[in-house]
């Protein structure tokens, strides 16, 4: 697949950085990529596994739900994060693996289900108490999803740029244009 | 390697400047820059990796991959931060620096703002001082900037000016719909709203032509050419006398200095990592208030234990920026037109003469809103997630204005750049040490601010409102960057001199922000650069053969 070709290439350049342990693992999984179009062993995901995808997928869905238009899963906010971890976003791959632990837990001591399959409103309370007791990690997880979804679709995210359509926004934008006319005033 | 006349550390505002200015009178020029030469073909429209939203790293330098700096907020809290990071106070590190991807307002300050302490004395705590040259000592030199650089705007409709001797080179650009809706406001107010100004080109200038009204411009490197800044008017004339050498991707690590105390050159990293000297007649340092006094403080020797220009321990202090206030209005009908650059219209009535307040500050409309900006703006009361934040994006993005401005800082002299004992760049030069605090007093004028523009906004229909007038407990410098090599009469309460030259070291000069002995209520590059030609100008006269007379 064109996206996962390009995927392998952004890990190989991303982790000559990292250290040399990190740098072999990394380079096994994008061996094993040229292979079998997979990244990390089992997963589709380049960092996170098919169940942390599918914990966090439902949780950015909390933060931005689907209604006339997609949510953000829909519109491809894990993919974003999932590719950010390999680059600028490495630094946070630990407090993504821990909180995703932690969501799990939690869901499975309130209502004895994966978060990904409980109920909407217990995921909504779910999160509510996330945001409330766990703050570091729920703020990361928002500010992250919500650059995904409202940020440039070349990361990953914002997928056709649905949210730039749902604001309103030219897509594609306008360049060169002649300028409007300035001399009807606001409108009401 | 050769030597040559002069080296300039630094490509950005000043350094572009000072470059065409030494290489056109006759002088063998090299300009050292850190960062990369960019080109059209680097323009990227990245909303999450650009100069103003930098979450996933800056466009245009530095690199987060080694050079951190080091930060201790008023609480003593020490923490490393990488440069996308808020903390950092970054500017840019590329060629034409900072004025490749500014949003390029191009502000005259008042002549009020050179003579503070006369107009209004010292908060008790501050630095408050007057420059040693005035309005009228700068006033050809703002002119030539306006002109070789390419500045649009009108400045007609406003009384709150220094006298002017002609009209700006190029008309505003078209009204964009905040103007229409701002201006009767402004108004009915008894305001005097007028177009600011800006380094952008509204007709053909210089070669190049108009602005396209393109949604991403402030933080973003221009495609079109439009914007004006160091990398695409005065260096190209610079390089094109053949007397200047542009190195980019060259870092400057210490300025060198010979045993009877004068620079001789400097020491540097080229493209290939190489440690390299380069020799000079004289050195000029236009690297950004923070870098520079970082190079001056790092620039040891048997002669200036304490750094090179630091005798009195003068060099890095008085860090300053601008404290931005403002508010966000929030209308029933649609404010957003998607036309570039976005701000558009200013008032200049507040930046001086309110009584209790020592200054104030230009307000204008916010730069073009993409939709990453607006995820925390919403009004008051806006969930931060769920499907009401989601709705509230729908609703506001497009009926929403921000007015904000450029707080007069009033400077301390334990706002300071220092260098760190322990953290080291990726070359192992100690990085800059960021500490203390805006004096209080900044905060009471930026409040008075926000509630100014929330009271435009409102008389210009705005149903909600939500003000923008924080207290943070860390310096401001970022892009505004100014003060650390202060400009004065007296070597024991300044660096350089009044024509930029280092008391201590007569072929050694800042030329670039560092030397504001105040920062106004304005963004600075205009004056960063109009100083520039100032000290160019004197650099030039005083320059015979081969070596400078002092």
């Amino acid at each position: 697949m064109v996206r996962d070709g390009f995927s392998a290439q952004l890990l190989k350049k991303e982790d000559l950085v990292l250290n040399r342990r990190e740098v072999l693992l990394a380079g096994a999984a994008a061996s094993a990529a040229l292979v079998s179009g997979c990244h990390t062993r089992g997963s589709r995901w380049l960092v996170f596994t098919d169940g942390e995808a599918r914990t966090l997928a439902a949780l950015c869905d909390q933060i931005i739900p689907a209604d006339d238009w997609p949510s953000a899963s829909e519109a491809g906010v894990v993919t974003f994060i999932d590719r950010q971890l390999t680059g600028p976003y490495r630094r946070h791959r630990k407090a993504y693996r821990r909180g995703l632990e932690d969501t799990e837990k939690l869901a499975f001591s309130r209502f004895g289900v994966e978060f990904a399959r409980a109920a909407g409103p217990q995921q909504l309370q779910l999160t509510q108490e996330i945001d409330r007791h766990n703050p570091e990690f729920f703020e990361l997880v928002r500010r992250h999803t919500l650059q995904g979804y409202y940020g440039s679709p070349r990361h990953g995210g914002n997928k056709d740029a649905v949210s730039w359509r749902m604001l309103g926004l030219a897509e594609p934008p306008l360049r060169g244009r002649a300028q409007y006319d300035f001399t009807a005033g606001p409108k009401a | 390697m050769k030597s040559v006349n002069a080296i300039v550390i630094g490509s950005g505002a000043a350094g572009g400047i000072v470059a065409k200015e030494l290489a056109t009178a006759g002088l063998g020029v090299v300009v050292f820059e850190r960062g990369k030469w960019y080109t059209a073909h680097d323009c990227r429209k990245d909303d999450l990796r650009n100069q103003r939203t930098t979450v996933l790293g800056n466009a245009f330098g530095p690199d987060d991959e080694g050079n951190p700096r080091v930060v201790v907020d008023s609480k003593g809290n020490v923490r490393e931060v990488l440069p996308s990071e808020g903390g950092y106070q970054n500017n840019a590190a590329c060629v034409g620096g900072g004025t490749l991807s500014y949003g390029a307002q191009a502000w005259r300050y008042m002549p009020q703002d050179f003579r503070m302490r006369s107009t209004y004395g010292a908060p008790e705590g501050s630095s408050l001082e007057d420059w040693p040259i005035s309005y009228g000592d700068l006033e050809p030199f703002y002119d030539k900037a306006e002109y070789e650089i390419g500045i649009s705007g009108d400045y007609s409709a406003t009384p709150f000016k220094g006298p002017r001797q002609r009209d700006l080179p190029m008309p505003p650009l078209p009204p964009n719909r905040e103007f229409g809706i701002l201006e009767p406001a402004a108004k009915r107010l008894g305001l005097h709203p007028f177009h600011l100004p800006m380094a952008r080109n509204s007709i053909p200038y210089n070669g190049r032509g108009p602005c396209m009204r393109y949604r991403w411009c402030c933080g973003f490197a221009c495609e079109v050419d439009a914007k004006n800044g160091s990398q695409n008017t005065v260096l190209p004339v610079a390089l094109a006398t053949g007397n200047c050498e542009l190195r980019p991707e060259s870092a400057v690590t210490e300025i060198l200095t010979d045993d009877r105390g004068r620079a001789r050159g400097v020491a540097y990293v080229d493209e290939h990592g190489n440690q390299q000297v380069q020799s000079a007649d004289i050195v000029i340092v236009s690297a950004c208030a923070i870098e520079s006094a970082r190079l001056l403080l790092n620039s040891k020797s048997r002669l200036f234990p304490n750094g090179i220009g630091n005798r009195y321990d003068q060099v890095g202090r008085h860090l300053q920026g601008h404290h931005y206030t403002g508010a966000t209005g929030y209308f029933d009908f649609e404010t957003y037109d998607d036309v570039g650059p976005g701000a558009s219209i200013a008032i200049t009535d507040y930046n001086h003469g309110t009584p209790g307040l020592y200054g104030g500050g230009m307000l204008a409309n916010e730069f073009i809103r993409l939709p990453i900006h607006m995820i925390d703006r919403l009004p008051p009361g806006t969930p931060k997630w769920g499907l009401a934040h989601k709705q509230a994006m729908r609703r506001w993005h497009k009926r929403s204005i921000v007015i904000m401005g450029p707080t007069q800082q009033i400077p301390t002299a334990s706002a300071r750049v220092t260098v760190d004992p322990q953290v080291r760049d990726k070359w192992g030069v100690p990085v800059a040490r960021i500490e203390g605090n805006v004096h209080p007093h900044t905060y009471d004028i930026g409040a008075v601010q926000a509630k100014r523009a929330e009271a435009w906004l409102k008389e210009a229909g705005a149903i909600h409102t939500s003000l923008m007038a924080g207290r943070p407990d860390s310096v401001s410098a970022g892009q505004h960057q100014a003060g650390t090599c202060r400009m004065g009469d007296d070597p024991r309460g300044s660096v350089v001199n009044k024509y930029c030259q280092v008391h201590e070291v007569d072929n050694l000069f800042v030329i670039d922000g560092s030397v504001h002995v105040n920062n106004g209520g304005f963004n600075p590059a205009l004056t960063i650069m109009a100083v520039a030609y100032y000290a160019s100008d004197a650099l030039v006269r005083n320059w015979k053969g081969t070596r400078f007379r002092s």
